[in-house]
């Protein structure tokens, strides 16, 4: 007696356990349906993005590979063209720095701003040129767009990798660690993190006008020029007496980023307050980008 | 069990601006402010419903802007529908082009993966395919060169073999065989017969009928953006080839002589021929005194710049319909039309007709296929090697 019941509940057991894996099998191999209609409302469509993520991957990959393939010195580009502005901003900025009391030396104040300044310029320069370079493939196959500006965002990165590598090792030989502290690592963290986004943000909104507007190709150099030029990456905002124009220069996307990065090794930054302004700008920016490009991206085939 | 690919009411809708670029710049898009613009609606593809089930091969057929490549591209989501919805049940490639994302810079073994991952395949699949297919393309010397040391011949081989190991259910395939060689392309539609076998779905467009009958089951035929027929294989390519539309016809008119031969008509059943179709021209020639048996009829087939390119004639002994056929495969890609005579050897010339009968030849023999920008003569000839 017992043991029949004793068997029959195992039996059940077993049976239920069958069902819930016939379930889960039911739920490996279904079908994906997928259905197709006429674009309506807007949505991040998260889920095609993560599923695309090798892809992802695999086109940052390329335009790394590709970016210094016959070259001499490959990604010492990365390095040099820092290095160079550098030595160009020296002459004009150096005397003055030390006039206005600062107490870190030029090297580690210019090259610092700069290499955060190089991922924003290179990254939304080859964001905005992104587009128009993969129309083919945009008109020949489906995959989600937002991979291409975004990947493109990520070589600049790399580059960045090595520049702050050179960047470490010259201050550190120059100067040894006079200027680290237990802040830096944070600081710097919270500068890449937020160039990143900044730099996704605009170029996602660049890279979905450039589609619709040739124009973007000739305002694009233009407006980077005009970036740096208005931006603290070369000068701290403290030479700006004007409160007005520091409100404006903290509506340059760049300033923040570059403004918390340099705050890690020099100490000195621009107001809170500015930095507020412009990652709330920034965060406008990244919306406004993701939105403009989700709408674009519908009818990329028929425009491009 | 539900058909693999419904497609329901289809409509794709263009908006012809005029003569402007479909790139705008921001200035043109003020002008459209302050100026009414001069839109015109065009519908590339107007109500397409049909259903496809689980492992057949559908051949999608039409004159070229029928709507054929449109429809692919909504079907394969790079471009959305105006109206309408496609749902399909399973995962899609789409090879609307082979050799998506290949870049000259990368070697052909970094492209493999490039252009494997666009097609949707994982890394892990890739690399387990990836002795198959640089053995299938043939390229194992040249696998870690860049791929601009390639031929085009090589590059194409590498881009369909990237392509012939995707194992998504549905494949959607358009014209990607016009290209390599003639034992390549054999390959290729040997591997694509036996994907459609393999139980997997093909939707196909291609201008070869002969492969389409080949490969296909069954078909559909576009006309005009909408769907003309659809069924069997066969029957969809016999209602393509019998449809004779733009028909060119011809009739001089020299009856101020008291005595003539001229012609009735001369008439070319279609106006553009793919490589492999059947060309036809019928001709009819009436007298007012009645034939000697020594009238002529001479045709010859010019080129656009009037070169003459070859001759036939016949004698024409009533004034029944004579018809005139070159085989498919006879000229290259281009246009061409005819100049007929009718004449009396030695004696006189009846009648002519200095240019009729335009027709173009819309592609290259398959075999050339990867010769796409080169000249390769008007004419095809039976050419031996030993």
């Amino acid at each position: 007696m017992m043991n029949s019941l004793a068997a029959s509940f195992k039996a059940r057991k077993a049976a239920k356990n069958l069902f819930i894996f016939s379930i889960i099998v039911r739920y490996l191999f279904r079908v994906i349906e997928t259905k197709i209609t006429p674009p309506k409302g807007l949505s991040l469509n998260l889920k095609e993005l993560w599923r695309s993520r090798e892809l992802f991957y695999f086109f940052a990959w390329r335009d790394i590979k590709v970016k210094y393939k016959q070259t001499l010195i490959g990604f010492l580009w990365a390095i040099i063209q820092p290095l160079m502005m550098m030595g160009i901003l020296y002459f004009f900025l150096a005397q003055r720095l030390e006039t206005e009391g600062f107490k870190v030396p030029f090297v580690v104040y210019s090259l610092s701003g700069l290499i955060i300044w190089n991922v924003f310029s290179t990254g939304i320069t080859s964001a905005g040129n992104s587009m128009v370079q993969n129309s083919n493939m945009i008109k020949k196959i489906y995959f989600p767009r937002l991979i291409i500006p975004s990947s493109s965002v990520i070589v600049s990165l790399f580059d960045f990798i090595w520049a702050f590598l050179v960047f470490l090792i010259l201050v550190i030989a120059l100067y040894g660690f006079q200027y680290f502290n237990w802040t830096t690592p944070l600081y710097f963290l919270a500068g890449i993190l937020t160039v990143i986004f900044t730099t996704i943000g605009l170029g996602n909104l660049i890279a979905s006008l450039s589609v619709k507007f040739k124009d973007v190709k000739y305002a694009l150099p233009f407006l980077v020029q005009l970036m740096l030029l208005g931006s603290s990456v070369i000068y701290p905002l403290s030479f700006i007496d004007n409160k007005i124009v520091g409100y404006l220069l903290a509506l340059n996307p760049c300033m923040g980023p570059v403004e918390l990065f340099r705050m890690g090794i020099t100490g000195y930054s621009a107001p809170m307050e500015l930095i507020y302004i412009n990652l709330a700008f920034n965060l406008i920016l990244f919306i406004i980008g993701l939105y403009n490009f989700r709408r674009t991206e519908q009818y990329l085939a028929d425009i491009i | 069990m539900k058909p693999i690919i419904e497609i329901a009411h289809i409509s794709k809708k263009f908006r012809i601006q005029g003569n402007h670029d479909p790139y705008l710049s921001i200035r043109d898009s003020f002008q459209n402010v302050f100026r009414k613009n001069s839109k015109e609606d065009f519908y590339a593809l107007n109500d397409v419903s049909f259903t496809v089930n689980e492992g057949e091969a559908v051949g999608i057929i039409g004159k070229n802007g029928a709507g054929k490549s449109t429809l692919l591209k909504i079907i394969s989501k790079i471009t959305p529908p105006t109206q309408g919805s496609i749902t399909y049940r399973g995962r899609v490639a789409s090879l609307l082009e082979i050799g998506t994302g290949f870049h000259a810079e990368l070697t052909g073994r970094e492209n493999v993966f490039m252009n494997g991952s666009i097609l949707g395949m994982k890394k892990a699949e890739i690399r387990k395919n990836f002795d198959a297919i640089v053995d299938f393309a043939g390229v194992e010397k040249f696998i870690d060169t860049p791929l601009k040391h390639y031929s085009s011949g090589m590059q194409v081989r590498l881009a369909f073999a990237v392509a012939a190991f995707v194992e998504n259910e549905i494949l959607i395939i358009d014209e990607v065989l016009a290209v390599g060689d003639t034992e390549f392309q054999k390959k290729c539609i040997g591997k694509m017969g036996e994907v459609s076998k393999g139980g997997r779905t093909l939707l196909f467009v291609s201008h070869h009928l002969s492969v389409i009958k080949q490969l296909c089951t069954s078909g559909v035929m576009l006309e005009q953006g909408s769907v003309h027929i659809t069924g069997n294989v066969s029957d969809v390519i016999n209602a393509y080839q019998s449809r004779t539309e733009k028909t060119a016809s011809y009739k001089t008119e020299n009856t101020h002589k008291d005595f003539y031969v001229r012609f009735a008509s001369v008439v070319g059943a279609f106006n553009e021929f793919h490589c492999d179709q059947l060309i036809e021209f019928d001709f009819e020639v009436e007298t007012n005194k009645g034939f000697t048996g020594k009238e002529k009829l001479l045709v010859r087939v010019m080129d656009e710049f009037d070169n003459v390119l070859t001759t036939s004639e016949t004698y024409v002994n009533n004034n029944e319909r004579i018809k005139l056929s070159f085989s498919g495969s006879t000229f290259s890609k281009g246009n061409y039309k005819l100049n007929c005579f009718v004449y009396h050897p030695a004696v006189a010339q009846y009648d002519q007709v200095s240019e009729c009968c335009f027709f173009s030849i819309l592609d290259n023999k398959p075999i050339y296929g990867h010769l796409e920008t080169f000249d390769i003569g008007k004419i095809y000839t039976n050419s031996y090697w030993s």
